[in-house]
C-alpha cells in the first residue's frame, strides 16, 4: 500500500508483543506527566497503537523526523519545562539540552533548601522529559567557553537561553567587600553542594549574630538554615561540609532586615510559617513595626499573599515572649532600615564587624501604586560578624547576546530576543525562557507558564515561515554539537551518567541517613562517569 | 478492530496522522473491549472536533461483569473543562483525589510536587459554588500554596487536595487559562 508518511512521525523504541508474538518496537507519543509503563492502560494503549505500528512498519521516515532541532541552555525548571513543551507541540522537533554543570535541574538542586524535599520531587518530571528518546542531557558543556552562541545558532534550526540568573544585584556601598560579607546566593551554592562553592568556607565561629538583608524566602532560608538544630539538618540532603560547619557554628542570632515594613515583605506564608515554628526559637517582631497605614491597606487589599504574611506577622508579634531566655536562638525581623555601609573591625583585620543603617519612612511611589522606602537621615548600627545579602539574583550575559544591564535580562518580546533594546529587530531563531527572560522572581511553577509563552512564540514563529525558510534546511543538532565538543576534547556528561551519580550519590547518602550526599568535586564528578 | 484500522487505511494521511495524535483515549476504549479484563476509570470523550470519518462520537464504555455494578456504585462522576472550553467526563473513585485522577485519564493537569502539597500546579476551579462549599476548607497548608496559584478565584482548590466523596458527584472543574501576568510578586511586565 502506498503511504505518504512525511507528516507521519513515529519512532521506534521497545519491543512489544501483540497477537502471537508479532514483536514491534513502538513508543507512545504524547508526554503524560504521569506515565505507568506497566499500569494496565499504558498496555491497552500500546497493544491498540501496535494496529496502527503494523500498518505503517514500513513507512517510516527519517526525512520528516527529528527536522527540527533544537537547543535549550540551561537544565533548571525553566530549560526543562521548555524541552518538554517543544516535544509535545512539535514531533520533528528532537530537543537537547545543554548546562555547564555536569548535574542537571538547576536551581532545584543547587538552590532549593534541604529542609524542602517536596519542593525537589519536580525532578520526577524532568527525569522523564530527558527519557523522551527525542530528547538528550548533556551537561559539563559551558555557553560561551566550551561553544560560543553562534556556533549553537549555526548548529540548531532553535535555541532557547534559559540559564538563570548565577551572579547578584550589589548594593554598592562601602565595606562591601569585607570579609564576612557574602551573597546568600553563594551561601545557598555552599550548602546545597555546588562544586563551584565547596571551598567556600564562610566563617560562622567568629561571632553569634548573623545580618541577613532582604526578606524575601532565599533571605528567609539561610536564617532557617542557620537557626535550625542542626541534627535536623542532619537526616537532610545538605552537603557534609556544610552540616560540619553549622554544627560547629557560634551563630545564635540572626536578623532579617528590610527596607521597607511587613506589609512589604516578600516571603510567603508557608516559608514564614516554617521559620516561626521552629523549636525553642525565640521571635522578635516589634508591635510598632505593625502600625500599619492606609497606603499599606490599599496595598494588601489586592493581595492575598501580602495580607497573610503580615497577619502571619502580627500573630508572631502578639504572641511573643518579652525576652530570650539565655541559651536561646534568637530571629529578629527588622523593618524600615536601608544598609549604609559596612564597617570593620577595629582590629582592622578585614573582617566585617557592623552594618550601618539609615531608618526609613515609606513614601508613595507615583504610577507603581508600591511605595518605597526614603532614608530619614536617622542612622543606627547593627553588630555582626557575617552578612548575607538577599536583595536579588542577576544574570550573566554571553558574547553575542543582546542584553539590557539595567534590568539583568536578555531584552524579548514573549521570549523573543530583540537585537537591542531600541529597535524592535528579533534575532532569528533565538529565544530565551525563565530568569534570564523575565528577571529573578517567581517559584518553580512560575517558568510552566513562562515556558508555554516561549514555545508558544517558537510554534508561531515555525508556522509563519515556509518551506524556504532556514528552518527547513537540515541543521547538524545533536550530531553537530557532540562532534564539536569531541574535537575541543570536551566530556560530555550524558543523562545516564548523571544517574550514575544520582545512585552513587543516593547510596553514600543511605550510609549516613540522608536521602544523599551530593558529590561536590568536579573532578570526582566527572571521573565517575567515564566508569 | 479490524474496521478502524481498514477505515483509516482508506483514508488520506492527514487524516491518519490525526487519529494516531487524537490516538490514546479514543483507541483505549476500543483495546479495552476485548483484551483486557480489569477495569479502569471509564472514560466517554465528549470532543468538539470529531476525527473519526462521518463525525460519529467516538465512546465506549468498559465492559467487565459483576464488577461493573460495583464499581458503579463507589464511583462519581466529574468533569474537567479545559482553557479551551473542552470537556471531559470521567468516573473516579470514591477515595481518590482530583489530580490522581486526571493522571489516570490524560487530563492535563500538572502535579510538580506529587500531590504533597508543595506546589500550585494542580489548581483547578470548581465551577459551581454550591459544589465548592461542599468541600472540607482549605488547611493553611493549602491556603499557603494556593496564594501562589495563577488565575486564582474564589473556588479555586488543589487538585491533590480535592477527594472524591459521594456529595460531589456531577463536580465540574475548570482548568485554568495560562494568564500573561505569571509573577507572583505583582510585577506587570512592559506593554508592548
Amino acid at each position: 500500500m502506498l503511504i505518504n508518511t512525511t507528516n507521519l512521525n513515529i519512532s521506534y523504541d521497545y519491543p512489544f508483543h501483540f497477537n502471537g508474538g508479532l514483536a514491534l518496537f513502538f513508543r507512545q507519543k504524547t508526554l503524560n506527566p504521569k506515565s505507568d509503563f506497566h499500569s494496565s492502560k499504558a498496555l491497552c494503549q500500546r497493544s491498540s497503537m501496535a494496529i496502527f505500528g503494523a500498518m505503517i512498519a514500513r513507512a517510516y521516515s527519517s526525512a520528516a523526523t527529528r527536522s527540527l532541532r533544537v537547543c535549550v541552555v540551561g537544565s533548571g525548571p525553566a530549560g526543562f519545562y521548555t524541552a518538554e513543551k517543544m516535544l509535545k507541540a512539535h514531533e520533528e522537533a528532537e530537543v537537547d539540552i545543554i548546562d555547564r554543570l555536569p548535574t542537571p535541574f538547576g536551581l532545584v538542586r543547587s538552590g532549593v533548601a534541604p529542609d524542602h524535599p517536596e519542593t525537589k520531587i519536580v525532578i520526577n518530571q524532568f527525569s522523564r522529559v530527558a527519557h523522551n528518546e527525542r530528547c538528550s542531557f548533556f551537561g559539563n558543556v559551558s555557553l560561551g567557553s566550551s561553544i560560543s552562541l553562534s556556533e549553537l545558532r549555526q548548529i540548531y534550526h532553535v535555541v532557547v537561553l534559559a540559564y538563570g540568573a548565577e551572579s547578584d544585584r550589589v548594593l554598592g556601598i562601602p565595606g562591601e567587600d569585607l570579609s564576612g560579607v557574602h551573597s546568600a546566593r553563594e551561601f545557598v551554592w555552599w550548602y546545597n553542594g555546588h562544586p563551584d562553592f565547596n571551598q567556600f568556607s564562610p566563617d560562622l565561629k567568629n561571632t553569634d549574630t548573623a545580618i541577613v538583608l532582604g526578606q524575601g524566602n532565599v533571605a528567609l532560608d539561610v536564617a532557617r538554615i542557620l537557626l535550625r538544630p542542626p541534627a535536623e539538618l542532619a537526616t537532610t540532603d545538605i552537603a557534609s561540609h556544610a552540616l560540619a560547619a553549622l554544627r560547629e557554628s557560634s551563630i545564635r542570632k540572626v536578623y532579617l532586615v528590610g527596607r521597607r515594613g511587613p506589609a512589604q515583605a516578600a516571603c510567603t506564608a508557608k516559608e514564614l510559617r516554617e521559620i516561626l515554628a521552629i523549636k525553642h526559637l525565640y521571635v522578635n517582631i516589634k508591635q510598632a513595626d505593625l502600625q500599619i497605614t492606609s497606603a499599606d491597606e490599599e496595598e494588601m487589599k489586592s493581595n492575598r499573599i501580602r495580607r497573610r504574611v503580615f497577619d502571619l506577622l502580627s500573630k508572631a508579634s502578639s504572641s511573643n515572649q518579652t525576652r530570650p531566655s539565655s541559651g536561646q536562638r534568637e530571629l529578629h525581623f527588622t523593618f524600615f532600615r536601608k544598609p549604609d555601609k559596612f564597617l570593620e573591625s577595629n582590629d582592622k583585620s578585614g573582617h566585617v564587624a557592623c552594618v550601618n543603617f539609615e531608618k526609613t519612612a515609606l513614601k508613595g511611589s507615583a504610577g507603581s501604586g508600591n511605595q518605597i522606602a526614603a532614608g530619614t537621615g536617622e542612622y543606627e548600627d547593627l553588630k555582626c560578624g557575617l552578612v548575607l545579602k538577599s536583595i536579588g539574583y542577576k544574570s550573566i550575559p554571553v558574547d553575542g547576546l543582546p542584553f539590557d544591564h539595567s534590568k539583568g535580562v536578555v531584552p524579548n518580546i514573549g521570549g523573543r530576543v530583540l537585537s537591542s533594546r531600541d529597535v524592535d529587530q528579533l534575532e532569528d531563531g533565538l529565544y530565551v525562557c525563565g530568569w534570564l527572560k523575565r528577571g529573578p522572581t517567581g517559584i518553580i511553577a512560575t517558568n510552566l507558564y513562562d515556558a508555554e509563552e516561549t514555545v508558544g512564540s517558537i510554534s508561531e514563529d515555525l508556522k509563519k515561515r515556509g518551506p524556504t525558510s532556514k528552518f527547513a534546511s537540515p541543521k547538524p543538532g545533536r550530531e553537530g554539537l557532540l562532534q564539536l565538543l569531541e574535537n575541543r576534547n570536551i566530556q560530555v556528561v550524558t543523562f545516564s551518567d548523571w544517574e550514575k551519580i544520582d545512585s552513587e550519590e543516593r547510596r553514600h547518602g543511605s550510609l549516613s541517613g540522608k536521602p544523599r550526599e551530593k558529590l561536590t568535586n568536579w573532578k570526582y564528578l566527572l571521573e565517575l562517569t567515564t566508569k | 478492530m479490524c474496521q478502524i484500522t481498514v477505515c483509516l487505511v482508506s483514508e488520506n494521511i492527514m487524516l491518519a496522522s490525526k487519529s494516531l495524535k487524537l490516538g490514546t483515549q479514543a483507541i483505549r476504549g476500543l483495546s479495552r473491549v476485548s483484551l483486557f479484563s480489569k477495569p479502569v476509570a471509564q472514560a466517554t470523550i465528549t470532543r468538539r472536533n470529531q476525527y473519526v470519518q462521518g463525525g460519529e462520537l467516538f465512546s465506549t464504555t468498559a465492559t467487565s461483569s459483576a464488577d461493573v455494578e460495583n464499581e458503579e456504585k463507589k464511583k462519581i462522576s466529574v468533569t474537567f473543562v479545559d482553557k479551551d472550553g473542552e470537556e471531559t467526563q470521567i468516573k473516579v473513585p470514591i477515595g481518590m483525589s482530583m489530580l490522581e485522577a486526571a493522571h489516570e485519564n490524560d487530563i492535563e493537569l500538572e502535579g510538580a510536587c506529587e500531590g504533597s502539597l508543595a506546589c500550585s500546579t494542580c489548581h483547578v476551579i470548581v465551577m459551581d459554588v454550591e459544589q465548592y462549599n461542599k468541600l472540607e476548607d482549605p488547611t493553611d497548608e493549602e491556603n499557603d500554596m494556593l496564594d501562589l496559584a495563577f488565575g486564582l478565584t474564589e473556588t479555586s482548590r488543589l487538585g491533590c487536595q480535592v477527594i472524591a466523596k459521594p456529595e460531589l458527584d456531577g463536580l465540574r472543574l475548570a482548568l485554568p487559562a495560562a494568564t500573561r501576568n505569571f509573577a507572583v510578586d505583582g510585577f506587570k511586565p512592559k506593554p508592548h
